[in-house]
């Protein structure tokens, strides 16, 4: 196994043999060279159960879990590389800085619940609550962020492009139905929604298997076509008298 | 153990499957689909056999088509009559969701309007010379506005219109239905995207050769 190893300032793939047993994933085996060749081998590791989006890495090029890739998808002596994901920059070794994604979490204005019902109660249906929960199951491992080509190929739009993981966090807001606050505006004019071009990468390497492009990215395209771009939605506003139906949202964080 | 030199943003090439399949079938499909649509669009020829009219000519709109469907346009339009309508089927797969994931990687027809015409051209298909008749034509023709149907109704755009754009189905349970329905075909998009698009332009093959008479057209027609 090839491992990439270095910091910011460059490094290389270094070459590891070592033993391995049936049953053995990826981060087994990068676990077993800590052990056995490098103790100080970096890697960012937690739950080995494909649930706490880690381990992420680039295994033969493709972005994917380290504890949730068999080494039995490999052929016998087969070569296998490890590197860290390519769109943030490396710390050391396998770990990388992915402080961008925590810095756009904090421009998405928060859950604003409706007021209570009379009975001091608020109500979701299970078809509404069916929508939004594929969003929920993201498990923030930024594999999606790692393959998408806007920001992957081009340091420069990561200051007006939030990835597709925050268009995942956007669409469970926007969709819910609960909530009052309005991003329509913010998606279109700061979060970079109209860098995507529908390449589908980034639902491919889910490991939660979300429909990253089709149920969420699509979707806001669409509502934000219709609330800016589409003039018989415009004309069908102002016959219903709803010139003001997209207000800008409350409680919008500074950062945004 | 050994060292390879490499840089932290360009490392060599690690993909070891065939990551080049998939964009080079699509640009070999595409490309296929591309030129032979723009030879046929303009040739102004073949493109009708008794009773049987090219898709890519749907709806013939020139007094001067052999075959028109609604002449709004005057004789004095001389040059083919696929000119004309060839933007909105183009317009509707270049927008296509699916289609800009092909083309953006790997280097694009039939918006529903035009549907209306195909269905119609499929009906006028049965009719042999005043019976009641099925061809080979007659069910290649259905199979393209059967596949050019189900690519249109699985779009995105109409998940959308159908029902996406609420934010709560409670109480709205028609919607929600054609929104549930519209999910089930948008998840198989990408496959009725590529039928209908092979099968549309084997149609106009099809018509274009047994106008040539290279083909002849097996028939059952009742009575005759």
């Amino acid at each position: 196994m090839k491992v990439w190893r270095g910091d910011a300032n460059g490094g290389e793939f270094v070459e590891f043999r070592v033993p391995s047993d049936p049953g053995m994933v990826v981060l087994d085996v990068v676990h077993r060279i800590q052990a056995m060749h490098a103790p100080d081998l970096a890697v960012r590791w937690n739950c080995k159960a494909g649930k706490c989006g880690s381990c992420s890495a680039e295994i033969n090029g493709h972005p994917k879990l380290m504890c949730m890739t068999r080494m039995n998808e490999f052929a016998e002596g087969a070569e296998i590389t490890v590197s860290p994901v390519k769109t943030f920059p490396v710390i050391k070794d396998l770990v990388t800085d992915v402080s961008f994604n925590y810095e756009k979490a904090k421009t998405i204005p928060p859950f604003k619940p409706k007021p209570k019902e009379a009975d001091g109660t608020r109500r979701m249906y299970q078809e509404d609550v069916d929508r939004v929960q594929e969003f929920h199951k993201c498990i923030e491992c930024f594999l999606c962020q790692d393959v998408c080509h806007v920001i992957r190929d081009h340091d420069e739009n990561k200051a007006s492009f939030s990835g597709p993981r925050f268009f995942v966090r956007l669409a469970a807001l926007e969709m819910h139905p609960l909530d009052t606050n309005d991003r329509l505006d913010l998606i279109r004019a700061k979060q970079g929604l109209g860098f995507c071009n529908i390449t589908k990468c980034c639902t491919e390497v889910c490991p939660e298997d979300i429909h990253i492009t089709d149920n969420a990215i699509i979707p806001l395209k669409e509502r934000v076509v219709s609330a800016h771009y589409d003039p018989i939605a415009w004309a069908l506003r102002r016959v219903r008298g709803k010139r003001d139906q997209f207000a800008p949202p409350e409680a919008e964080p500074p950062s945004a | 153990m050994s060292t390879i030199a490499a840089g932290v943003r360009h490392r060599p090439q690690e993909r070891k499957d065939l990551w080049w399949l998939e964009p080079t079938v699509i640009v070999v499909v595409l490309g296929t689909f591309v030129l032979y649509s723009m030879y046929a669009g303009l040739a102004n020829a073949n493109y009708f056999f008794e009773p049987y009219l090219s898709p890519l000519y749907s709806p013939c709109l020139t007094a001067n088509c052999v075959h028109p469907t609604l002449p709004l346009i005057g004789s004095y339009w001389n040059l083919s009559p696929a000119i004309l309508i060839v933007a909105f089927p183009l317009a509707f797969r270049v927008t296509c969701y699916y289609y800009r994931r092909s083309y953006y990687r790997a280097f694009f027809w039939s918006p529903p309007a035009l549907l209306i015409f195909l269905w119609w051209d499929v009906i006028l298909a049965f009719n042999f010379g005043g019976r009641f008749g099925i061809g080979l034509g007659t069910v290649l023709m259905l199979a393209n506005v059967i596949l050019l149907s189900g690519y249109s109704a699985s779009c995105h755009s109409l998940r959308y219109l159908v029902g996406g754009y609420l934010d709560s189905f409670h109480g709205k349970s028609l919607r929600y239905r054609l929104w549930s329905w519209a999910n089930w075909l948008n998840a198989r998009h990408a496959r009725w995207a590529w039928a209908s698009l092979i099968v549309v332009g084997l149609t106009d093959l099809y018509i274009r050769l047994l106008s040539m008479g290279v083909l002849s057209d097996p028939r059952w027609v009742p009575g005759t």
